[in-house]
């Protein structure tokens, strides 16, 4: 026991695996309500109603055309530059209707950024990279202000002390997984309420993917997180909530826990269990 | 909530637990047969075959070790999910409580070894042999619910378990008279006391695979609320 004591700091261990934490308990951020999505004729989304929880992962699941991305993009509104796309139904951000036509659609998107499946740095500095956004917005007054900004954000997303020596330098020079965490520090950077992730660990080796779970886990404490991914296993380690769709329709969300042990739906298990595609 | 299970996309994943199903059967039908030979040997104090269950017990742990090592090997490359979990996990919990009943059974057989001679009354014996029969149809209840996933059979069992528990107090109290009544008795009586323990406790264990088949078809664990509900 005393060797245990050593090594382990009894004190560090957490009450309950972040899993068990229950997302019904905390306020709802977002919320969809009969939510449709057309692409010309073709409809994607059938009424997807949900509630996302502030200062949580969600995670959205489902076979390759199941709606998932689709419906994530309609929370930013990024489906808009979709031509003969037409979303029905209603989202709110904490009582603000994402869809009021006097909304600022860039100012909307400051409030819920977006990391993508393929981490898309400016061709510009690692500085610009982050510094950009917080410029176009008129967050940073000043260049300290922006300094300060460029700095905060990188140590929240893991990649200041890797980055700090070559802050000129290009963010395409950097590896896979950095890209991806420069590209969540530039999410951040703008100061937002909502972190959407279009499945962010897909082109990442299972290391740099471990690093950017560690970062979610870490980032959830101050933003909602959403994220699609089409890995079971990393929905089941990351997120507090889960969402599964299939065929455009949101068959059942839950606890993560509840979802990946004992879902209601059968169609929930036959995908989870590997029984669909 | 019961709900019948397409094939896995991946086959080889289906025969993985396809084949832990077939090794945990197996094994409860190694167990099975081990109570009741054991059983017959010590109410005939037939030593031969004592013997041989004793030696088989290796068989019953060689199994159990062959299930753990299956399922962790599932839990390693395959992250199962949901039922399958279930079943992966509660496979590993019915394998260590089927191989405790083998110990049981072992324990008849030690002490078949050592009891000299049985001479008590026909009522005892009838007494050790309706609660083997008890024992033995909980246990394979239990076993059937687990295999066919059916909950209410599980919780059938789980409420019967009281009758194995009257059946070892009357044991316990007519060995106490046997015991009082004379003192040479004593040492054949404390055997046979152990014995009777022994079956309670494969009882126990009976209990335990149904509690663990009602987990794997329902995904909850089965309280107490839940075995009141059920008619009798």
């Amino acid at each position: 026991m005393d060797m245990l004591a050593g090594k382990v700091k009894m004190t560090q261990v957490p009450d309950m695996a972040p899993q068990t934490l229950d997302p019904t308990t905390r306020r709802t951020r977002v919320t969809a309500r009969d939510v449709t999505v057309h692409y010309g004729a073709k409809q994607a989304l059938f009424g997807v109603s949900i509630d996302i929880p502030d200062r949580a992962v969600t995670a959205f699941i489902g076979p390759s055309g199941c709606g998932k991305s689709t419906f994530l993009r309609c929370i930013n509104r990024m489906n808009d530059t979709i031509e003969g796309c037409k979303v029905g139904g209603k989202i709110t951000i904490d009582e603000d209707d994402i869809y009021n036509p006097a909304l600022d659609v860039v100012e909307l998107r400051a409030r819920i950024g977006m990391v993508f499946q393929k981490p898309n740095p400016f061709p510009k500095s690692i500085y610009e990279n982050i510094a950009y956004g917080p410029k176009i917005h008129g967050i940073a007054r000043s260049k300290a202000d922006l300094d300060e900004i460029v700095v905060t954000s990188l140590r929240k997303a893991g990649l200041f002390d890797e980055v700090k020596d070559r802050l000129q330098e290009p963010g395409t020079g950097l590896s896979g997984g950095q890209q991806q965490r420069l590209c969540i520090a530039r999410a951040i950077a703008v100061g937002p309420e909502v972190i959407l992730m279009d499945e962010p660990c897909s082109a990442l080796d299972p290391i740099a993917t471990a690093v950017i779970e560690e970062l979610i886990d870490e980032l959830r404490a101050n933003y909602t997180i959403i994220i699609v991914t089409h890995s079971m296993q990393q929905a089941a380690r990351v997120s507090q909530k889960t969402a599964f769709f299939h065929l455009g329709n949101l068959i059942e969300e839950g606890k993560t826990e509840d979802i990946f042990t004992n879902p209601r739906e059968k169609r929930t298990q036959d995908y989870i269990t590997g029984r669909i595609g | 909530m019961s709900m019948p299970l397409n094939e896995h996309i991946v086959t080889s994943y289906e025969d993985e637990l396809l084949l832990l199903a077939r090794l945990t059967s197996e094994m409860g039908g190694m167990v099975e047969q081990a109570i009741s030979e054991a059983t017959t040997a010590l109410l005939k104090l037939d030593r031969e075959a004592a013997q041989r269950v004793r030696a088989a017990d290796r068989r019953i742990d060689e199994m159990q070790h062959r299930i753990d090592e299956l399922a962790v090997s599932v839990i390693a490359r395959r992250q199962p999910m949901a039922a399958d979990l279930r079943a992966v996990v509660t496979s590993m919990q019915v394998a260590a409580d089927l191989e405790r009943c083998g110990d049981m059974a072992k324990q008849l057989c030690k002490r078949t070894m050592q009891i000299d001679s049985l001479s008590l009354a026909p009522m005892f014996y009838n007494g050790v042999k309706h609660m083997k029969d008890l024992v033995a149809q909980q246990l394979q209840t239990a076993l059937d619910a687990y295999l066919t996933r059916n909950s209410k059979a599980a919780i059938e069992v789980c409420s019967r378990d009281d009758e194995v528990d009257a059946i070892y107090n009357s044991l316990f109290r007519e060995l106490l008279t046997y015991m009082m009544e004379d003192p040479r008795n004593i040492t054949q009586c404390t055997h046979l006391l152990f014995c009777a323990k022994s079956l309670e406790r494969v009882g126990d264990h009976a209990t335990n695979i149904a509690e663990a088949a009602y987990y794997l078809e329902t995904g909850r664990h089965l309280g107490a609320d839940e075995q009141q509900r059920q008619p009798r």
